[in-house]
């Protein structure tokens, strides 16, 4: 998958939410289908269905040994957006406060010196 | 001076974008060159508490191309960069970029418009993302797309969302 399809597929699983119920229950420890199928009253197929949503995101990952075959969350494809986002409109807030506080800088430097290219008087002075 | 006017709108539009409009108590030109000088632009654009900006190249020309990169106090970098589309100083930029770690699936482009009004300069920016998705998950809040959350972060919403 490119890093695009990765995210699409990250985010698709994520927008449902007895995927985000079953991620939830899964952060608690590992759990079986059915151990996953009983507190959601869903038939195990319906709860297979989810999970396979999951696995493909790459949020979910099975163990292959075992007969109850255990499922696991995968806590990478989330951190893969990083802190960055975290509050994406308070980093902008906080960018700009610190731009406001610049830009009366800057306003008050362009006062005590006065730019060059200010245009000059017009009305000529005729001694 | 933050008059109620100066107030951030961070807005969704379309399919793919997203619109961020802030008025500044200062002319155009000064609002340019601090979007665009980089002496200027490591003073403000230093992101999340804790980050700076140590690289900020801008070669402001059609087909010129920036770079930024962020480091926190434990030293972790977060890199981006891109190339100008358009300069139409001091009105108008279009650039396209691209985080290193690419977490917005493909580069994303993007138009600055600065208005002035009455000495005062209203910056539009508007982001084109390469996927619905992509978009909706930078607008809706941590708690909702899950997106960029720290480990911490995702298990105590994990938690809180299993304990209803």
């Amino acid at each position: 998958m490119t890093p695009s399809e990765r995210l699409d597929a990250t985010f698709a699983a994520l927008a449902d939410p007895t995927r985000r119920a079953i991620l939830a229950r899964l952060a608690l420890g590992e759990a079986s289908v059915l151990e996953l199928a009983e507190p959601f009253a869903m038939s195990q197929p319906a709860v297979s269905k989810h999970l396979k949503v999951l696995e493909r995101a790459g949020l979910v990952s099975r163990s292959r040994d075992a007969q109850r075959r255990p499922c696991r969350i995968e806590l990478d494809p989330l951190a893969e957006a990083t802190d960055w986002l975290k509050d994406y409109r308070k980093l902008w807030e906080a960018n700009f406060a610190r731009l406001d506080t610049l830009l009366e800088e800057l306003k008050a430097d362009a006062a005590t010196q006065p730019s060059t290219t200010h245009p000059t008087d017009l009305t000529t002075k005729e001694d | 001076m933050n008059t109620p006017s100066n107030k951030l709108l961070v807005t969704a539009h379309g399919d793919r974008e997203v619109r961020i409009v802030r008025t500044f108590d200062a002319p155009r030109r000064l609002v340019f060159d601090a979007f665009t000088q980089p002496a200027l632009v490591r003073r403000w654009l230093t992101g999340p508490d804790g980050w700076s900006l140590p690289v900020c190249e801008i070669d402001l020309r059609p087909g010129g191309t920036f770079r930024y990169v962020w480091k926190n106090t434990e030293g972790t970098e977060m890199g981006m960069g891109g190339t100008y589309r358009e300069i139409d100083a001091p009105d108008r930029i279009v650039h396209e970029e691209l985080f290193d770690e690419d977490w917005t699936g493909g580069q994303t482009e993007v138009t600055t418009l600065f208005v002035e009004a009455g000495g005062r300069t209203t910056v539009t920016t508007t982001v084109i993302y390469s996927s619905t998705e992509t978009r909706d998950a930078v607008l809706k809040s941590p708690m909702e797309s899950g997106i960029a959350i720290g480990y911490d972060r995702l298990e105590g919403m994990l938690a809180s969302e299993f304990a209803k």
